[in-house]
Formats: C-alpha cells, structure tokens, sequence
C-alpha cells in the first residue's frame, strides 16, 4: 500500500482551484474593521512555509543546500512567530462597549467584560 | 523499513493543520470570534511544524549522513528565527504595523524562495512540470522577498522619496524578460540534458539575481501612500509562491494554505484599489505623484479659524457627533485622548459614532486597530458604507488628520484627480470642525473644498494638543451641563 502522497498536475489544479475559491469566500466576509488583523493573519498563514523549509534542510545534501535551507528555516520560522504575535496582540484589543477601563490600553492587559 | 508510519502521521497531521488554518480564518469574519480564530490556526501551525520532525524517518540517501547536523540546524533556525520575530513583534507599536507585515511577508516570501533554490541547486525536482512550478515559485518569492523589503523601508521612513528614472517601465521590462529567459533556458538545458553555454548553478543564481533586482525596480518608484496596495499584492504573491513550492514538496498542506492566502490578498488588494479610486495597474506602472498638476484657484470661501475649546463646548451640546479620524490623528498620537472626549461627550448624552474610511491608516483597517488599541470597542466604529447616510442628520462631523477621504470634490469635480472615490460625507453634517496642523494639502496634493464651506470651521493645531484643549472645555463645563 503507498502513503506516501503524490499529487499530479491536474490534481494540483483541483487543489488550487478550490483551495483559491475558499480563500475567496472566507476572506470576503470579513468585515472592514477587521482588515489589518486579517493581512497579518493571512500573512501567518503563509509561514506554513516553515514546514517546507525544515523538509528541505533536512534532505540537504550539500553544504549550499544546508545554508539555503537554514535559511528558509530562519525565515519561515520568523514568518510564522511575528505574524502570529502581530495578529494576536490586534485581536486581543478588539472588545465590545461598556467602557472598558482607560488604563488598559496599549499591548496585553485586556479586561475581560461582564 | 516501516518508513509508511511517518508518512501517515504527516499526511494525518498536516491535514487537520490544514483543517485549522481555514476555521481559523473563518473565525476571523468578526470581532467576537476573531481572537479564537488566530489561536486555533495558530494550534495548525504548531502541530505542522512539529509533525514536520517526522521528516527525519524518510530522508534522502544522500542526506542521511547530514542528519544530525541537519536537525540542528533546523532547530537553531526555528529558536533564533522564531524568537527574534516572536520578540519584535510582541514589542512593536501599532502604527508601525505596515511596515511589520511587509518585512513578515518578506520572509515568507524568502523562505519559499530558499527551498526552491535547495530543490533547483540539488536538481530534485521531478520532471518538466515540477521544474517550472519550481521557478515559478522561485521567482515569485524573491520577488516578494526584495520588493517588501523596499516597501519596509519606504513604510519605516528610511527611504524618503520614491525613486524614480526615465525610461524606467523599459527597464524593468528587460529585467523581468531576462529572468524569464533564463528561466526558460533553464528547463530547456535540463530537459534536453545538455550542457548550458553557462554552468547550471551560476545560471541559477542568475535567475535569483534577476528576480531579486526586479522586485526592488518594481516598488522603487511606487509613492508612500500606496503602500497598502503594494502589501497586499506581495501578500498575495508570498501566499503563491508558497503553494507553488507546496506543489514541488508534494505538501497539500502548503499548497491549500499558500493558495487561500494568495486569493486572500488579490480580494484585499481589489478592496484597497477601489477605496483609493485607483486601478491596481495604475498603482503598479503610474506614479501618483505625476497626475496630480491641478489648479488651486476654484474654490469659492474662506478659512474659518475657531478655538479648540469652543469646538469642543459646542460638540458637548450636540445630539449626534460624528467622528472621522486619519492618519494625522496617529501621527500625533491622539488616539487616547480622541477616546478621553469621546467618554465625556458620551457620559454628557451625546451620541458619538467613529467613521472610518477604508484607507484611512497606511494599511486597511489600520486605523481600527489604532482606535482598538485606545480602547474605542467596535461598536461604535462604523465602516463608510454603514455610516456615510447619517451625516446629513448629525450635529457635527469632527474631521481629525484625515483630508482626502473628506474632500467633496470626489463627488462633484469631473476633472479632480480624487473624483469617484468613496468619501465619507462629513461635509454634509449641521457643523464640521477640522482639525489640522495647518493649511497643507493631502496626500494627493488637492485643494479640499470642504474645508472652505460654509458650515466648515478650522481647529489648527496638533491633534493631541487640540484634544487636550477641548477636553478641558468640557470639562470645565462640569455636570451641570445637562444635554
């Protein structure tokens, strides 16, 4: 039996073609207010890349191979990290009226509401 | 031997990790739920990347005796890579958001970039198809990666002015055909196996170099405040370019991830094209600042200088503000004393609304973000096509950095540059203050006719200072003020 998984072209067409439409919709629907965290959210989605970046390092073969793929290790990894803590410290600010206590503002403390 | 559990592990891992990304950001399409919504994409990325350890059980032959100093080296890349980013972007503030995702971008966008060139210098793409996909990928990524790069720099203000030459368009033309000359030569030297007049690894560094130089000729001549169009294009271009290399790696998970972000970031930079009233081509190939030779002469009126603290005495008897806040507003770092006033017009029963023009901020929904980070909650930050009917019932539209967005001409002026943008219809409220530095233009250089209505009165002064001045107004007023 083989697991190991092997997409061809037309498949990968499928793929993109449904994976593009889904981005489409999802996106589509979120609001205005919303924007800045979704770029940033979206822009950490794309670290995934890390995955593809440690799977090159570690079937590097030469010493080139092995500072490209550190590299992209490096950078996928940095992708991922500062767009996850961008997009969540932006989330984290959003909260519905009643006031919320002056003091709080700025990064991190964000008092929960009753 | 069982080399099949590994592979079954990652299949299954990186399927639910795919399965994350998108409820994630489906979460995201409101406030409520947006805050889960990052955590549980951020629980995918997690697991992707531990699962991705699994790798080490079906390595190449050749890299088999590596393996060791591989996975240290993956695992110093991920610590220093990981952390730092972590770090900086824990610390930064939130008008510096922009010029935070052109450089994130930039990495995603050199990462795939970097594993193309492993599969390209390793010769490990598996025929024609996969070489192409691969340069593809390859091209698309360096040209995000060198391309946010100078848009961080422009974003951060360390280059200033946009770098314009004659006869630029030709020369990125020539850039961009070489690159894909020499890409083309190289599928047809690999595919006919013979020998290329140059050695394949200075052919591909050639084509990085190309692909590098032309991302950077490409965003040089591109003005400040297009900016937000250019991240989101080379967002989208990142977000290809790593389902591109999804496909080379045989990685769904990439290429579902890498392909909803690239169409993420088409729509967003559609959006964005439309609020400025500018055609993403337009943005890409014309310089903003060329268009704009418009006479001054034709607005009828006067500047009407008032006092900070009668402004904001008058908005405290008000029925209904409505505030419409810009760029200049977080230049000044008004946004907590803008909110200050705000809670004392709303605990005097004044009704007070923000509207927020989409390009209002260097990056959409900046300055919802900005007002978030103050403390405004949502509800009461209201988009332009939500709010734009309501002007023309409140007492008063208090315009703060913002002008552009604001200038009536939009509407009514077919040979002003500006006209048919979406605007926010501040000049049709009872009263308009606006507060500004002084009597400069905006970022498109316009006269705006607003600002010479009748019902139109100038605040001059720095936001936060003005803010200060009004807030003390009201507050001398005290609680005998009832509305």
């Amino acid at each position: 039996m083989q697991f190991a998984i092997s997409i061809s072209g037309f498949v990968a067409l499928y793929i993109f073609m449904l994976a593009a439409f889904a981005g489409w919709v999802i996106i589509g629907h979120v609001p205005a207010i919303l924007h800045t965290p979704l770029m940033s959210g979206s822009n950490f989605v794309h670290g995934i890349v890390v995955v593809g970046g440690i799977f090159a390092l570690l079937n590097a073969s030469t010493v080139l191979e092995q500072v490209i793929g550190f590299f992209a290790v490096l950078l996928g990894a940095g992708n991922a990290a500062g767009g996850f803590a961008v997009t969540d410290r932006m989330l984290a600010m959003f909260q519905l009226g009643g006031h919320a206590a002056k003091h709080g503002h700025a990064r991190g403390s964000h008092p929960k509401k009753g | 031997m069982l080399t099949f559990i590994p592979q079954i592990l990652i299949g299954a891992i990186d399927l639910v990790a795919a399965f994350l990304f998108m409820y994630g950001l489906q979460r995201m399409s409101s406030p409520v739920t947006a805050p889960s919504g990052i955590k549980v994409a951020g629980v995918g990325m997690l697991v992707a990347v531990v699962a991705s350890f699994l790798y080490v059980f079906n390595v190449d032959a050749a890299a088999k005796p590596f393996l060791m100093v591989n996975l240290a080296l993956a695992a110093v890349a991920l610590i220093i890579g990981g952390g730092v980013a972590w770090w900086v972007g824990r610390k930064v503030a939130m008008t510096a958001m922009p010029q935070m995702v052109a450089i994130y971008n930039g990495m995603g966008g050199g990462a795939a970039g970097a594993i193309a060139a492993v599969e390209l210098f390793g010769a490990k793409y598996q025929g024609t198809t996969q070489l192409v996909v691969t340069l593809l990928g390859a091209l698309i990524g360096a040209v995000s990666l060198s391309g946010s790069l100078i848009a961080w720099a422009k974003l951060d203000g360390v280059l200033k002015k946009p770098f314009r030459i004659r006869g630029q368009q030709g020369l990125n033309g020539v850039f961009i055909l070489s690159c894909l000359g020499v890409g083309g030569y190289i599928v047809y030297a690999a595919q006919a196996g013979a020998t290329p007049l140059i050695d394949m690894p200075h052919l591909i560094y050639l084509f990085f170099g190309l692909a590098l130089i032309f991302g950077i000729l490409m965003t040089l001549p591109i003005g400040g405040a297009d900016m937000p169009v250019v991240i989101s294009i080379y967002n989208a271009f990142t977000g290809l370019a790593v389902g591109l290399e999804g496909f080379v790696l045989q990685n769904p998970a990439l290429m579902i991830a890498g392909m909803v972000v690239g169409a993420a970031g088409l729509l967003l930079t559609l959006l964005m094209a439309k609020a400025m009233n500018r055609s993403v081509s337009n943005v890409l190939f014309t310089n903003f600042g060329e268009i704009v030779k418009h006479k001054h002469g034709d607005v009828k009126g006067a500047l009407k200088p008032v006092e900070a603290g009668d402004a904001g005495i008058f908005m405290r008897y008000a029925k209904e503000v409505i505030i419409v806040p810009g760029y200049g507003l977080a230049v000044a770092q008004g946004q907590q004393k803008l909110y200050e006033l705000v809670k004392l017009l709303l605990a005097g029963g004044v009704a007070v609304k923000f509207a927020i023009h989409p390009v209002a901020g260097r990056m959409p929904g900046q300055m919802d973000v900005l007002l978030a980070e103050a403390g405004v909650p949502y509800d009461m930050i209201f988009q332009l096509e939500d709010i734009n009917d309501e002007f023309a019932s409140a007492d008063v539209a208090l315009v703060i950095g913002a002008n552009d967005v604001v200038n009536p001409a939009a509407r009514t002026d077919k040979s002003s540059p500006i006209f048919g943008m979406p605007i926010l219809d501040a000049d049709k409220a009872k009263q308009v203050y606006v507060v500004k530095r002084g009597q400069g233009k905006g970022y498109a250089g316009i006269v705006n006719a607003l600002f010479y209505a009748d019902n139109c009165n100038m605040v001059y002064g720095d936001a936060a200072a003005v803010l200060t001045k009004m807030i003390e107004a009201v507050r001398g007023l005290g609680s005998k003020a009832a509305a």
